[in-house]
Order: C-alpha cells, then sequence, then structure tokens
C-alpha cells in the first residue's frame, strides 16, 4: 500500500496547498484522482513520489519509509520532455532504468528507431510513452501518473491505458490524476476528488456532480480501438 | 486538418545557412592565426632575440616588414615572440581561472548553504576591488616574473565564471530529469557526471575561450607598467612599454605593430569564442 499519512504542505510561506490529506493506493489498485486546477493534485504527486517533501505526516510505502536506491513509486506527469536530459539520446535515456522490457516496449508502441534519437526529434507523445517505459521498470511497485495521457491521440491513449491497466492487474497500483472524468470513469476501481486542500470520496452518484461527466461525449470514450469512429 | 499540413513550409534559409558558415570561417581563420604563432615562435630561433646593429631603427620594409628596434632587432620576429609569450601566458592563467571557477561553483552548488555565501561573498569581494589594482598587487607581492602574473592573472579572473556556472547548477539540480534520476536511484556522482557536467561543457568551454583575451590583455598591461614579465623577454607588454621612448622621435612602427597584433590575437579568440556559443547550442547545433 502507498499511503499518504495526514500529509500538509505549503510553497514557501504561502498558504497551505493540502493540510492533513490521507490516501492509500493498494497493489493492482487504479485510483483516480479528479480536483480544479490548481487545486494540488500535482503537488499530491509529487509528495506521493517523492519529489517533495512534506510539512508535515508521512509517505509511507508498504508500511515502511521509502529507502535510498530505485524508488518503488515512479512519477510520469504531462510534461514528457521535462523528464529527460534534453542532451541524451533516447536508448540511453532508457538505459539509465536498466535493461528494456521488451514486451512492454512493444505494448507502449517504442520504437527501435527512436533510440539513436534525441528528445526533442520525436514528437511529444511519443516522448510521453519512452517515459512510462523508463519508470515501468521491474522494481517500480506504485506508478503516479499525472495526466500521462493528455497529450496522446485517442488511439495512443486507449493502447497506453491497456497497458497500463494489464500492468495493475499484475500488481501495479496506479493513482490516475486527470481532469477527465470520462477517462476515470473507465480506468479507475475507485475515484477521489481533491478540492480546497481536502479529499473526498466520489461516489457513482457525486460523479455527475462533478466536472462535465454529464456531457455527451464523456460517456463514449472508447477503450478499444474498434470502438472508434472510422 | 489538411491545410495545417499544407501550409507551405518555410525554405531552410540561406541566410542562416550563410551565417554559420561565416561563423566557422572567422572561428577556423582565428584558430589558423593562433596555431601559426604557437608554431612559428620556437622556429624563429634567435631571430628577434640577437642584436644586428647594422640595421637600427629600420622603417619597415621587404625586408623588415615590422622595421627594427634601436638594437637592430626584426620587429616582426620579435612580435610573434611576444604573442607566443602572452599566448601561453593566457592559457594556463585562464585553464586556471575555469579550473578555480568550476570547482568553487560546485562547491557552492552542492555543499549548503554556508557553502553557497562563503563564495558569494569570495566572488562579490573580488569583483568589487579594481581589477589592475588587484593585479598589480598580487603580482608585486609574488616578485613579478612569469610565474608570478600567470598567478596574478589566474586569481583574478574567476569570479565572472563562477557566477555563471553556480546559477547553471543550482537550477540544474531543481530539474525534473534530475530527481527522476534520483528516484531511478543514481548516485550524486553518477548525476554530477552524466547529466550535470554536459550541461556545464559549453559554458565552461566559452568561459575559458573568453578568459583569454582577457588573460592576455592583463598580462600585456601588467608588464607595460612594469610589474610583469622580466625587461628581457619580449613580451608586448615590453616591447610597448620600450617603444613609448621612441614614438616621439617618430619611430612609429615600434608601438603601431605589436598594438594591432595584439588586438588581432584577442579578436581571433573573441571570434572563436563566440562560434562556439553558438555551435554548443544543442537545436542551432546541428549543422
Amino acid at each position: 500500500m502507498l499511503e499518504a499519512r495526514d500529509i500538509s504542505f505549503a510553497y514557501g510561506r504561502a498558504a497551505p496547498v493540502l493540510s492533513g490529506v490521507s490516501l492509500g493506493v493498494g497493489r493492482g489498485e487504479i485510483v483516480g484522482l479528479s480536483g480544479p486546477s490548481g487545486c494540488g493534485k500535482s503537488t499530491l504527486a509529487r509528495l506521493l513520489a517523492g519529489y517533495l517533501t512534506s510539512r508535515s505526516g508521512a509517505v509511507l510505502v508498504d508500511g515502511a519509509a521509502p529507502a535510498k536506491g530505485w524508488s518503488p513509486v515512479q512519477y510520469v506527469h504531462q510534461a514528457a520532455y521535462l523528464s529527460v536530459d534534453p542532451r541524451w539520446r533516447i536508448g540511453a535515456i532508457l538505459d539509465e532504468a536498466g535493461p528494456v522490457d521488451e514486451a512492454l516496449r512493444n505494448q507502449l508502441g517504442v520504437s527501435r528507431r527512436w533510440f539513436e534519437r534525441y528528445p526533442h526529434e520525436i514528437s511529444g507523445g511519443e516522448l510521453q510513452r519512452v517515459v512510462l517505459l523508463r519508470a515501468l521498470g521491474p522494481r517500480t511497485r506504485y506508478l503516479v501518473a499525472d495526466e500521462v495521457s493528455a497529450m496522446l491521440d485517442p488511439i495512443t491513449q486507449v493502447e497506453v491505458w491497456q497497458a497500463l491497466q494489464a500492468r495493475a492487474g499484475a500488481g501495479l497500483g496506479i493513482l490516475a490524476i486527470s481532469h477527465g472524468d470520462a477517462l476515470l470513469e473507465r480506468v479507475a476501481t475507485r475515484r477521489l476528488h481533491l478540492e480546497a486542500g481536502r479529499l473526498l470520496p466520489v461516489s457513482g452518484s457525486a460523479t455527475k456532480a462533478i466536472g462535465n461527466a454529464g456531457s455527451p461525449q464523456c460517456g463514449k470514450w472508447p477503450l478499444e480501438p474498434a470502438n472508434l469512429p472510422a | 486538418m489538411s491545410e495545417a499540413i499544407d501550409l507551405p513550409v518555410a525554405s531552410p534559409g540561406p541566410a542562416r545557412l550563410g551565417n554559420r558558415v561565416w561563423t566557422l570561417v572567422a572561428a577556423l581563420l582565428g584558430l589558423v592565426l593562433i596555431a601559426g604563432i604557437a608554431i612559428g615562435a620556437p622556429m624563429l630561433g634567435s631571430l628577434g632575440i640577437a642584436p644586428d646593429f647594422s640595421a637600427r631603427l629600420a622603417e619597415p620594409s621587404l625586408a623588415h616588414w615590422f622595421g627594427t628596434d634601436p638594437f637592430g632587432h626584426d620587429m616582426l620576429a620579435r612580435t610573434v615572440h611576444g604573442l607566443n609569450v602572452s599566448l601561453w601566458v593566457g592559457l594556463v592563467a585562464a585553464s586556471i581561472s575555469v579550473v578555480i571557477a568550476t570547482a568553487l561553483a560546485i562547491f557552492a552548488a552542492t555543499c549548503g548553504r554556508w557553502a553557497d555565501a562563503v563564495v558569494a561573498f569570495l566572488v562579490d569581494t573580488a569583483m568589487g576591488l579594481p581589477h589592475l589594482v588587484l593585479l598589480i598587487l598580487i603580482s608585486f607581492a609574488l616578485g613579478g616574473g612569469t610565474t608570478a602574473v600567470i598567478i596574478a592573472v589566474a586569481v583574478t579572473h574567476w569570479p565572472r565564471l563562477t557566477r555563471i556556472l553556480r546559477a547553471e547548477i543550482l537550477q540544474l539540480r531543481q530539474a525534473d530529469f534530475i530527481i527522476a534520476a534520483r528516484r531511478m536511484g543514481r548516485s550524486w556522482g553518477h548525476i554530477g557526471f552524466r547529466h550535470i557536467l554536459p550541461h556545464l561543457w559549453p559554458q565552461i568551454l566559452v568561459g575559458l575561450v573568453l578568459l583569454f583575451p582577457h588573460a592576455i590583455l592583463h598580462e600585456a598591461a601588467l608588464t607595460f607598467l612594469g610589474f610583469g614579465l622580466e625587461p628581457s623577454r619580449p613580451a608586448i607588454g615590453v616591447l610597448l612599454a620600450d617603444s613609448l621612448r621612441y614614438l616621439m622621435a617618430g619611430k612609429w612602427w615600434l608601438g603601431l605593430f605589436p598594438g594591432l597584433c595584439l588586438l588581432m590575437l584577442v579578436l581571433c579568440f573573441d571570434a572563436i569564442g563566440n562560434g562556439l556559443r553558438l555551435l554548443a547550442d544543442p537545436r542551432q547545433g546541428q549543422l
């Protein structure tokens, strides 16, 4: 279980972004987190992944404080180009995380032809898949996925989430953060809503009250490529 | 959608390519001139060192392009000797400066708030003092000579580069890809060498090349003022100081040519430095 216990955080002397937030993501679970822009979703994500340190409270991974070495909690966010060294080739970027899992590489659609290129020589969507492949090493037990599919085309979104769902089936715990209620509705096993620094559970009926869940295109979000209009 | 794809593509600007070629040509020309001086001076042997009293204070001619001095030394040979001395003093002093700057910047950016405060204080102090006065004091305290000049120039030229490198490292430390490498279990040593240093190389290289002319000019200034190299060495500063006595007598070639050549050498380094800066940009760097 990836746990946040009563964590609070503020940037500098500003008012706290999060106050007393507790959250748990179990192995094999996909927890969907939504909330308005600027409410602290990404801050919570960074705290869970160890990119930031909380003012109070604790982040525990399977009951223990995170040890040194490969972090079992990996973080992937929307801006893939910030997560890779712009002076490294794709091959070197992937090698930094250890040997590449060929099956996962094929599943995410990462081509070997990109390995000789620099990050700015492939597209944003391609780079996002590279970053996901890098984060999903064999020692990763939890993935904090912060709007990971926001910049991908619909077919690739489906492929990426199918790969992630397969991983979750094999025991990976995922915290999926998104503005897209339809996406979370389809992939999440449980949903949470962050607002004004507090987490609220989202039940089936509450889903409709939040955001644009009722808008026409949301219900049609395709999980199978076959569902896509020609 | 198709409109977006069919938009007329901007033709690869021939002007930009031209600029790049000119940058390269200017930098290469500078490099060739500098190499010529470095290789040419030892080949001259005692030409310009041994006196020839049959040709004292001769005006520039085909036999002596830059004229001769009161001892009958060929001024062209002396100028090349002088530029060679400047080159080596500049190279050694600038290299030491860059090493000091890099070490202090890494220390400041990685060893905590106190280290940062100490380095910031050192940089502010060194930049607050008048450059030439500090140079004269250090060179005088060390008793003059080549070593004293090199040390004096080296220990006064690091602050600016230290500031640039420190800021660069601080920015990199916060970068997502560095934190990602940490979360992938990489040590700071690995991150320092594989991630941070490659980002600093262009700054260090350009810093080194741009420190060169500074070091050379200050060496010449120190020597000109009499606090630098030994008067027996044909350094540019010595040549310029000697020429002063004869300028009023109309022997203009004694000061003009060595001075112009020093300017040329400085401009060569400037061309190389600017060329490197342009070429090191990863997005512009693909020829």
